[in-house]
Protein backbone atom coordinates (compact mmCIF):
# COMPACT_ATOMS: atom_id res chain seq x y z
CA UNK A 1 0.00 0.00 0.00
CA UNK A 2 1.20 3.50 -0.82
CA UNK A 3 2.63 5.77 1.86
CA UNK A 4 2.69 9.55 1.75
CA UNK A 5 5.30 12.15 2.66
CA UNK A 6 6.33 11.94 6.32
CA UNK A 7 6.08 15.50 7.51
CA UNK A 8 3.19 17.91 7.05
CA UNK A 9 1.15 15.38 5.14
CA UNK A 10 -2.09 16.89 3.99
CA UNK A 11 -4.92 15.01 5.73
CA UNK A 12 -6.53 14.22 2.38
CA UNK A 13 -3.59 12.11 1.21
CA UNK A 14 -4.29 9.16 3.47
CA UNK A 15 -7.75 8.67 1.97
CA UNK A 16 -6.38 9.00 -1.54
CA UNK A 17 -3.64 6.43 -0.87
CA UNK A 18 -6.13 4.02 0.65
CA UNK A 19 -8.31 4.20 -2.45
CA UNK A 20 -5.55 2.98 -4.78
CA UNK A 21 -5.56 -0.76 -5.43
CA UNK A 22 -2.37 -2.75 -5.91
CA UNK A 23 -2.66 -5.55 -8.47
CA UNK A 24 0.19 -8.08 -8.20
CA UNK A 25 1.93 -9.54 -11.24
CA UNK A 26 0.55 -7.06 -13.77
CA UNK A 27 1.53 -6.60 -16.55
CA UNK A 28 3.98 -9.37 -15.70
CA UNK A 29 5.18 -11.39 -12.72
CA UNK A 30 6.90 -9.42 -10.01
CA UNK A 31 5.33 -6.06 -10.83
CA UNK A 32 2.98 -4.60 -8.21
CA UNK A 33 0.69 -2.47 -10.39
CA UNK A 34 -0.71 0.72 -8.86
CA UNK A 35 -4.32 0.77 -10.05
CA UNK A 36 -5.87 4.23 -9.87
CA UNK A 37 -9.23 3.09 -11.26
CA UNK A 38 -10.39 2.43 -7.69
CA UNK A 39 -9.51 6.03 -6.79
CA UNK A 40 -11.81 7.14 -9.62
CA UNK A 41 -14.64 5.14 -8.02
CA UNK A 42 -14.34 7.27 -4.85
CA UNK A 43 -15.66 10.74 -5.77
CA UNK A 44 -14.27 12.35 -2.62
CA UNK A 45 -10.78 10.87 -3.14
CA UNK A 46 -10.80 11.85 -6.83
CA UNK A 47 -11.92 15.40 -6.00
CA UNK A 48 -9.25 15.67 -3.28
CA UNK A 49 -6.58 14.46 -5.71
CA UNK A 50 -7.47 17.13 -8.26
CA UNK A 51 -7.81 19.80 -5.55
CA UNK A 52 -4.31 19.11 -4.21
CA UNK A 53 -2.80 19.73 -7.65
CA UNK A 54 -5.03 22.75 -8.33
CA UNK A 55 -4.07 24.35 -5.01
CA UNK A 56 -0.41 23.90 -5.84
CA UNK A 57 -0.60 25.29 -9.39
CA UNK A 58 -3.20 28.06 -9.18
CA UNK A 59 -1.53 31.42 -9.37
CA UNK A 60 1.67 30.03 -10.91
CA UNK A 61 0.80 31.26 -14.41
CA UNK A 62 0.64 27.79 -15.89
CA UNK A 63 -0.70 28.25 -19.42
CA UNK A 64 -0.75 24.58 -20.48
CA UNK A 65 -1.31 21.21 -18.86
CA UNK A 66 0.12 18.36 -20.94
CA UNK A 67 -1.37 14.96 -20.13
CA UNK A 68 0.23 11.67 -21.14
CA UNK A 69 -2.00 9.08 -22.80
CA UNK A 70 -4.08 7.55 -21.39
CA UNK A 71 -4.27 7.97 -17.61
CA UNK A 72 -2.82 11.48 -17.84
CA UNK A 73 -6.01 12.28 -19.77
CA UNK A 74 -8.02 11.54 -16.63
CA UNK A 75 -6.10 13.83 -14.22
CA UNK A 76 -4.86 16.54 -16.57
CA UNK A 77 -8.09 18.05 -17.92
CA UNK A 78 -9.75 18.70 -14.53
CA UNK A 79 -6.57 20.48 -13.41
CA UNK A 80 -6.40 22.50 -16.65
CA UNK A 81 -10.06 23.52 -16.36
CA UNK A 82 -9.64 24.62 -12.74
CA UNK A 83 -6.51 26.71 -13.29
CA UNK A 84 -7.58 28.22 -16.63
CA UNK A 85 -4.95 26.50 -18.78
CA UNK A 86 -5.02 24.77 -22.16
CA UNK A 87 -4.97 20.98 -22.17
CA UNK A 88 -2.64 19.24 -24.63
CA UNK A 89 -2.79 15.45 -25.06
CA UNK A 90 0.54 13.72 -25.60
CA UNK A 91 -0.21 10.56 -27.53
CA UNK A 92 1.08 7.25 -28.83
CA UNK A 93 2.02 7.29 -32.53
CA UNK A 94 -0.58 7.83 -35.26
CA UNK A 95 -3.43 8.85 -32.96
CA UNK A 96 -3.22 12.63 -33.42
CA UNK A 97 -4.74 13.60 -36.78
CA UNK A 98 -2.81 16.77 -37.58
CA UNK A 99 0.86 17.53 -38.09
CA UNK A 100 2.90 16.28 -35.11
CA UNK A 101 6.33 16.33 -33.61
CA UNK A 102 7.58 13.01 -32.20
CA UNK A 103 9.94 12.03 -29.42
CA UNK A 104 11.34 8.53 -29.03
CA UNK A 105 12.00 7.02 -25.62
CA UNK A 106 13.44 3.82 -24.25
CA UNK A 107 11.38 0.97 -22.80
CA UNK A 108 12.64 -2.04 -20.89
CA UNK A 109 12.72 -3.85 -24.24
CA UNK A 110 12.80 -1.61 -27.31
CA UNK A 111 11.55 1.93 -27.78
CA UNK A 112 8.26 3.81 -28.01
CA UNK A 113 7.27 7.21 -29.27
CA UNK A 114 5.22 10.13 -27.90
CA UNK A 115 3.62 12.73 -30.20
CA UNK A 116 2.26 16.26 -29.83
CA UNK A 117 0.36 18.44 -32.30
CA UNK A 118 2.34 21.18 -34.01
CA UNK A 119 0.88 24.54 -33.00
CA UNK A 120 -0.56 23.40 -29.68
CA UNK A 121 2.32 25.01 -27.80
CA UNK A 122 3.75 28.53 -28.18
CA UNK A 123 7.21 29.64 -27.08
CA UNK A 124 5.81 31.70 -24.19
CA UNK A 125 3.88 28.77 -22.69
CA UNK A 126 4.54 27.62 -19.10
CA UNK A 127 3.76 23.92 -18.89
CA UNK A 128 2.80 21.33 -16.32
CA UNK A 129 3.20 17.65 -17.30
CA UNK A 130 0.69 15.26 -15.72
CA UNK A 131 0.57 11.47 -15.52
CA UNK A 132 -0.89 9.06 -12.96
CA UNK A 133 2.46 7.54 -12.02
CA UNK A 134 6.22 8.04 -12.49
CA UNK A 135 8.36 4.90 -12.65
CA UNK A 136 11.63 5.18 -14.62
CA UNK A 137 10.77 8.68 -15.81
CA UNK A 138 11.21 7.80 -19.49
CA UNK A 139 7.74 8.89 -20.54
CA UNK A 140 7.87 12.12 -18.53
CA UNK A 141 11.28 12.92 -20.00
CA UNK A 142 9.92 12.41 -23.54
CA UNK A 143 6.98 14.67 -22.72
CA UNK A 144 9.27 17.40 -21.41
CA UNK A 145 11.43 17.14 -24.52
CA UNK A 146 8.42 17.64 -26.78
CA UNK A 147 7.28 20.70 -24.85
CA UNK A 148 10.77 22.23 -24.77
CA UNK A 149 11.30 21.57 -28.47
CA UNK A 150 8.16 23.65 -29.09
CA UNK A 151 9.63 26.42 -26.94
CA UNK A 152 7.64 26.00 -23.73
CA UNK A 153 9.10 26.22 -20.25
CA UNK A 154 8.35 23.07 -18.26
CA UNK A 155 7.56 24.34 -14.77
CA UNK A 156 7.02 20.97 -13.08
CA UNK A 157 5.97 17.36 -13.56
CA UNK A 158 3.08 16.15 -11.42
CA UNK A 159 1.97 12.59 -10.69
CA UNK A 160 -0.29 10.94 -8.17
CA UNK A 161 2.23 8.18 -7.39
CA UNK A 162 6.02 7.83 -7.54
CA UNK A 163 8.00 4.58 -7.42
CA UNK A 164 11.16 6.08 -5.90
CA UNK A 165 13.32 2.95 -6.27
CA UNK A 166 13.16 3.39 -10.05
CA UNK A 167 14.76 6.85 -9.71
CA UNK A 168 12.56 8.58 -12.26
CA UNK A 169 13.06 11.84 -10.39
CA UNK A 170 16.72 11.89 -11.47
CA UNK A 171 15.87 11.59 -15.16
CA UNK A 172 13.92 14.84 -15.45
CA UNK A 173 16.89 16.98 -16.44
CA UNK A 174 16.73 18.95 -13.23
CA UNK A 175 13.04 19.77 -13.53
CA UNK A 176 11.08 19.38 -10.31
CA UNK A 177 8.67 16.52 -9.71
CA UNK A 178 5.68 16.75 -7.39
CA UNK A 179 3.81 13.63 -6.27
CA UNK A 180 1.10 12.96 -3.73
CA UNK A 181 2.54 9.65 -2.56
CA UNK A 182 5.32 7.15 -2.94
CA UNK A 183 5.04 3.41 -3.26
CA UNK A 184 7.66 0.75 -2.81
CA UNK B 1 -20.33 22.33 -38.56
CA UNK B 2 -23.89 22.77 -37.33
CA UNK B 3 -25.04 23.00 -33.75
CA UNK B 4 -28.39 22.18 -32.20
CA UNK B 5 -31.33 24.48 -33.08
CA UNK B 6 -32.80 26.73 -30.39
CA UNK B 7 -29.23 27.28 -29.79
CA UNK B 8 -27.38 27.83 -26.55
CA UNK B 9 -25.14 30.90 -26.94
CA UNK B 10 -22.06 28.84 -26.08
CA UNK B 11 -22.43 26.43 -29.00
CA UNK B 12 -21.01 28.52 -31.89
CA UNK B 13 -17.71 28.94 -30.08
CA UNK B 14 -17.58 25.24 -29.20
CA UNK B 15 -18.37 24.22 -32.79
CA UNK B 16 -15.84 26.59 -34.33
CA UNK B 17 -13.13 25.42 -31.93
CA UNK B 18 -13.24 21.93 -33.47
CA UNK B 19 -10.78 21.43 -36.32
CA UNK B 20 -11.62 19.26 -39.31
CA UNK B 21 -8.73 17.26 -40.76
CA UNK B 22 -9.40 15.85 -44.23
CA UNK B 23 -8.34 12.34 -45.18
CA UNK B 24 -7.53 11.09 -41.68
CA UNK B 25 -7.15 8.24 -40.87
CA UNK B 26 -7.73 7.51 -44.56
CA UNK B 27 -8.83 9.26 -47.78
CA UNK B 28 -12.41 10.51 -47.77
CA UNK B 29 -12.80 10.76 -43.99
CA UNK B 30 -13.23 14.27 -42.51
CA UNK B 31 -11.79 13.79 -39.01
CA UNK B 32 -13.31 15.90 -36.23
CA UNK B 33 -10.33 16.98 -34.14
CA UNK B 34 -11.32 18.04 -30.62
CA UNK B 35 -7.73 18.81 -29.55
CA UNK B 36 -8.22 22.41 -30.72
CA UNK B 37 -11.31 22.66 -28.48
CA UNK B 38 -9.06 21.69 -25.55
CA UNK B 39 -6.74 24.60 -26.40
CA UNK B 40 -9.63 27.06 -25.96
CA UNK B 41 -10.14 27.09 -22.23
CA UNK B 42 -13.47 28.91 -22.32
CA UNK B 43 -14.89 26.59 -24.99
CA UNK B 44 -13.68 23.49 -23.11
CA UNK B 45 -15.20 24.86 -19.89
CA UNK B 46 -18.50 25.57 -21.70
CA UNK B 47 -18.56 22.04 -23.18
CA UNK B 48 -18.28 20.49 -19.73
CA UNK B 49 -20.80 22.94 -18.25
CA UNK B 50 -23.41 22.06 -20.86
CA UNK B 51 -23.19 18.36 -19.99
CA UNK B 52 -23.13 19.02 -16.24
CA UNK B 53 -26.20 21.26 -16.45
CA UNK B 54 -28.08 18.50 -18.26
CA UNK B 55 -27.13 15.66 -15.91
CA UNK B 56 -26.69 17.14 -12.44
CA UNK B 57 -30.30 16.50 -11.40
CA UNK B 58 -30.68 13.11 -13.06
CA UNK B 59 -29.27 10.98 -10.18
CA UNK B 60 -26.39 9.70 -12.28
CA UNK B 61 -24.13 7.47 -10.15
CA UNK B 62 -21.47 6.60 -12.74
CA UNK B 63 -19.90 8.25 -15.78
CA UNK B 64 -18.34 5.68 -18.14
CA UNK B 65 -15.76 7.20 -20.48
CA UNK B 66 -14.51 5.43 -23.58
CA UNK B 67 -10.76 5.27 -24.16
CA UNK B 68 -9.10 7.55 -24.91
CA UNK B 69 -10.94 10.81 -25.74
CA UNK B 70 -13.82 9.87 -23.44
CA UNK B 71 -11.22 10.08 -20.65
CA UNK B 72 -10.86 13.81 -21.37
CA UNK B 73 -14.57 14.73 -21.13
CA UNK B 74 -15.88 12.13 -18.68
CA UNK B 75 -13.87 12.87 -15.52
CA UNK B 76 -14.64 16.62 -15.34
CA UNK B 77 -18.34 15.76 -15.66
CA UNK B 78 -18.10 13.04 -12.99
CA UNK B 79 -16.24 15.40 -10.64
CA UNK B 80 -18.83 18.15 -11.09
CA UNK B 81 -21.75 15.77 -10.50
CA UNK B 82 -19.97 13.97 -7.63
CA UNK B 83 -20.19 10.46 -9.06
CA UNK B 84 -17.85 7.59 -9.98
CA UNK B 85 -15.79 7.58 -13.18
CA UNK B 86 -15.23 4.24 -14.92
CA UNK B 87 -12.79 3.91 -17.83
CA UNK B 88 -13.91 1.61 -20.67
CA UNK B 89 -10.69 0.37 -22.21
CA UNK B 90 -9.04 -1.45 -25.08
CA UNK B 91 -7.95 -5.02 -24.27
CA UNK B 92 -5.22 -5.79 -21.74
CA UNK B 93 -4.96 -2.28 -20.32
CA UNK B 94 -7.04 -2.74 -17.15
CA UNK B 95 -5.02 -4.62 -14.52
CA UNK B 96 -7.75 -6.32 -12.54
CA UNK B 97 -10.45 -8.81 -13.44
CA UNK B 98 -12.48 -7.56 -16.42
CA UNK B 99 -15.54 -8.31 -18.46
CA UNK B 100 -15.17 -7.97 -22.22
CA UNK B 101 -17.49 -7.10 -25.07
CA UNK B 102 -16.69 -7.58 -28.75
CA UNK B 103 -17.89 -5.03 -31.30
CA UNK B 104 -17.70 -4.56 -35.06
CA UNK B 105 -15.32 -2.31 -36.90
CA UNK B 106 -15.45 -1.47 -40.58
CA UNK B 107 -13.06 -4.38 -41.11
CA UNK B 108 -13.00 -6.93 -38.33
CA UNK B 109 -13.81 -6.54 -34.65
CA UNK B 110 -12.37 -5.00 -31.50
CA UNK B 111 -12.89 -5.58 -27.79
CA UNK B 112 -13.87 -3.22 -24.99
CA UNK B 113 -13.23 -4.04 -21.32
CA UNK B 114 -14.51 -2.85 -17.95
CA UNK B 115 -13.30 -3.76 -14.45
CA UNK B 116 -15.41 -6.26 -12.54
CA UNK B 117 -16.84 -4.56 -9.46
CA UNK B 118 -16.64 -1.01 -10.79
CA UNK B 119 -20.35 -0.83 -11.53
CA UNK B 120 -23.16 -2.30 -9.41
CA UNK B 121 -26.73 -3.34 -10.22
CA UNK B 122 -28.87 -0.25 -9.89
CA UNK B 123 -26.13 2.18 -10.89
CA UNK B 124 -27.46 4.90 -13.22
CA UNK B 125 -24.90 5.40 -15.96
CA UNK B 126 -23.95 8.06 -18.45
CA UNK B 127 -21.70 6.96 -21.32
CA UNK B 128 -19.32 9.60 -22.70
CA UNK B 129 -17.17 9.81 -25.81
CA UNK B 130 -15.95 12.74 -27.90
CA UNK B 131 -17.82 11.60 -31.01
CA UNK B 132 -20.43 9.12 -32.21
CA UNK B 133 -20.04 7.72 -35.74
CA UNK B 134 -21.56 4.28 -36.40
CA UNK B 135 -22.41 3.79 -32.72
CA UNK B 136 -20.47 0.51 -32.47
CA UNK B 137 -18.24 1.63 -29.61
CA UNK B 138 -21.05 3.23 -27.63
CA UNK B 139 -23.26 0.19 -28.03
CA UNK B 140 -20.45 -2.05 -26.71
CA UNK B 141 -20.19 0.22 -23.65
CA UNK B 142 -23.97 0.06 -23.14
CA UNK B 143 -23.88 -3.74 -23.27
CA UNK B 144 -21.06 -3.95 -20.72
CA UNK B 145 -22.89 -1.68 -18.29
CA UNK B 146 -26.19 -3.53 -18.73
CA UNK B 147 -24.51 -6.91 -18.25
CA UNK B 148 -23.59 -5.86 -14.71
CA UNK B 149 -27.06 -4.57 -14.00
CA UNK B 150 -26.63 -0.83 -14.47
CA UNK B 151 -29.26 1.33 -16.12
CA UNK B 152 -27.83 3.39 -18.97
CA UNK B 153 -29.64 6.72 -18.70
CA UNK B 154 -28.13 8.38 -21.78
CA UNK B 155 -25.13 8.52 -24.10
CA UNK B 156 -23.47 11.91 -24.48
CA UNK B 157 -20.97 13.06 -27.09
CA UNK B 158 -19.59 16.39 -28.17
CA UNK B 159 -20.08 15.57 -31.88
CA UNK B 160 -22.43 13.36 -33.90
CA UNK B 161 -22.04 12.31 -37.56
CA UNK B 162 -25.77 11.84 -38.27
CA UNK B 163 -25.29 10.30 -41.74
CA UNK B 164 -23.80 7.22 -40.06
CA UNK B 165 -26.99 6.72 -38.01
CA UNK B 166 -25.22 5.76 -34.82
CA UNK B 167 -28.19 6.93 -32.76
CA UNK B 168 -30.15 3.97 -34.19
CA UNK B 169 -27.68 1.48 -32.76
CA UNK B 170 -27.92 2.36 -29.09
CA UNK B 171 -30.53 -0.23 -28.15
CA UNK B 172 -33.17 2.45 -27.80
CA UNK B 173 -31.07 4.50 -25.39
CA UNK B 174 -31.20 8.27 -25.91
CA UNK B 175 -28.29 10.25 -27.29
CA UNK B 176 -27.38 13.84 -26.48
CA UNK B 177 -24.84 15.77 -28.56
CA UNK B 178 -23.71 19.37 -28.78
CA UNK B 179 -22.80 19.59 -32.47
CA UNK B 180 -23.54 17.66 -35.66
CA UNK B 181 -21.07 17.33 -38.53
CA UNK B 182 -20.66 15.76 -41.95
CA UNK B 183 -18.86 12.42 -42.10
CA UNK B 184 -17.13 12.94 -45.43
Amino acid sequence: MACGEDKEQDPRIQGIAASIRVVPDFPKKGIMFQDITTLLLDPKAFKNTVDLFVERYSGKNISVVAGIEARGFIFGPPIALAIGAKFVPLRKPRKLPGEVISEKYVLEYGTDCLEMHVGAIQPCDRALVVDDLVATGGTLRAAMNLLERAGAEVVECACVIELPELKGRERLNGKPLYVLMESR
Amino acid sequence: MASEGGEDHRLPRIASAIRVIPDFPKPGIMFQDITTLLLDHEAFRDTIDMFVERYRDKRITVVAGIEARGFIFGPPIALAIGCKFVPMRKPKKLPGEVISEEYSLEYGTDIMEMHVGAVQPGDRALVIDDLIATGGTLSAAIRLLERVGAEVVECACVIELPELQGSQRLGGKPLFVLVKAAAA
